[in-house]
């Protein structure tokens, strides 16, 4: 049982970060404060994919003599890329943000909310 | 703006940003032996360009980037990296095989992986700017 | 120390700083990333998250204001659905593979013949770049192009070029 405990800590920490990631979305009703949520999210993913790469022993993956044991390489490119997709797509949800921002005054969810229902 | 005005840090980017732009391009050309590429080389570029503009306004970071140009660049670098793919095409090859792009197909790889590191750093680096210039002149 | 950014993420009202704690927590998973001996993910975080993405926060939070106030509401629903999650995720890891296991299942399939291989087939040293820029090209165009929609959703969205036009909103 502790042996599991210990092999698997790569996914306990990465569960724990996806699991804060998660309430700071669902929880808090700030606009800017739920994308940093869904930051915190998406570095759990990537916590997860590149320890999964990771190889007892290894080195980062570049080739020179005497290095014959390697990290995977497949999720680093999988991540690398996700991880500047990730800013562009930050940028979208701030740009929404500030969208919101300019037609309600508030980038707050309840608050908007309201004045929505006012209008009605 | 305070931080405009903050001596320490004008003098201190006038050393930092000639040799943050010198790091990008050793990033972008030297990704095939150490760790580096097109994705990263971009993104230092773009950001001593928002340094520039966040020091100097944006303003005079336009002067030099202005965002026609950068979105204009998004665009080739793309072009870049698709007309390489097709390059391979027109030599012989399928979509994007580089084997076929020089004499033997080691040397083809070395231009194919030197010339899609190009298009994709041109391009991560000035969306990164012109996303950067559209938040700073944004008006309410 | 991940954990605890995280949780002082949560915990923190002021906005701004929450935004900085944002860029701490990405150069702490940077580090963590050279442990786990992706150099070239590390470089990109670094740069990236740290960098770009604080920026771009502290951009937008400079027009929406920061003195929004962090109002919550009620804590026990969605932390029973966070609770709920994470004891199904904590489940499923009994399947994984151990923490650096040689044999586990991703590192049989086709990692070794990049590893192997690539050394002759593209002959340049660092395999994620022949990776990304040989066997995958197809993926990095699309990502490239991601990027590139990206970009022109912002410009759409903030409406840069709307003195160009006479028709604007």
């Amino acid at each position: 049982m502790i042996d599991y405990l210990i092999n698997h800590y790569n996914y306990w920490v990465s569960i724990l970060l996806m699991m804060a990631g998660l309430y700071i979305v669902i929880d808090h009703t700030n606009l800017i404060k739920k994308l940093i949520g869904l930051n915190i999210f998406q570095t759990s993913v990537f916590i997860l994919f590149i320890s999964m790469g990771k190889v007892d022993g290894g080195t980062a993956p570049i080739l020179e003599q005497g290095y014959s044991s390697f990290s995977n390489p497949l999720p680093h490119v999988l991540i690398l890329t996700a991880i500047v997709v990730s800013v562009a797509t930050t940028a979208v949800g701030l740009a929404l943000v500030v969208n919101i921002n300019r037609c309600f005054q508030s980038i707050d969810e309840q608050e908007i909310e309201k004045i929505e229902l006012e209008e009605e | 703006m305070s931080i405009r005005r903050n001596p320490v840090l004008r003098e201190s980017s006038h050393l930092l940003i000639p040799a943050i732009l010198l790091f990008a391009l050793y990033v972008q050309f030297h990704g095939d032996y150490g760790p580096g590429g097109g994705f990263q080389a971009g993104v230092i570029f773009a950001s001593a360009i928002i340094l520039y503009a966040l020091l100097h306004g944006t303003r005079r970071a336009e002067k030099i980037i202005p965002l026609k140009l950068a979105r204009t660049f998004a665009a080739l670098g793309i072009l870049i990296y698709s007309f390489t793919g097709i390059l391979g095409i027109i030599l012989g090859g399928n979509f994007l095989n580089y084997n076929v792009l020089a004499h033997d197909p080691i040397h083809g790889q070395h231009w194919g992986i030197l010339l899609i590191e190009l298009g994709v750093g041109i391009t991560v680096g000035s969306v990164i700017i012109s996303i950067f210039y559209a938040f700073a002149k944004f008006k309410k | 120390m991940l954990a605890i950014t995280a949780i002082a993420i949560i915990a923190m009202r002021n906005i701004l700083s929450v935004v900085m704690l944002g860029g701490i927590y990405s150069l702490i998973s940077a580090t963590l990333f050279v442990v786990l001996d992706a150099v070239d993910v590390a470089f990109t975080e670094a740069a990236v998250g740290a960098g770009i993405s604080t920026v771009l926060f502290l951009s937008a939070l400079a027009i929406t204001g920061k003195h929004q106030a962090l109002t919550r509401k009620n804590h026990i629903a969605p932390l029973f659905v966070v609770l709920v999650t994470g004891a199904g995720l904590i489940y499923s890891t009994s399947d994984m593979p151990a923490f650096g296991d040689p044999q586990a299942p991703i590192h049989t399939h086709v990692a070794p013949r990049y590893i192997e291989q690539s050394g002759q087939e593209i002959g340049i040293p660092n395999i994620v770049t022949s990776v990304l820029a040989s066997y995958r090209s197809f993926d990095t165009l699309g990502e490239v192009v991601v990027v590139f929609t990206a970009l022109i959703a912002v410009l759409l969205l903030l409406g840069i070029n709307r003195g160009s036009r006479r028709d604007d909103l």
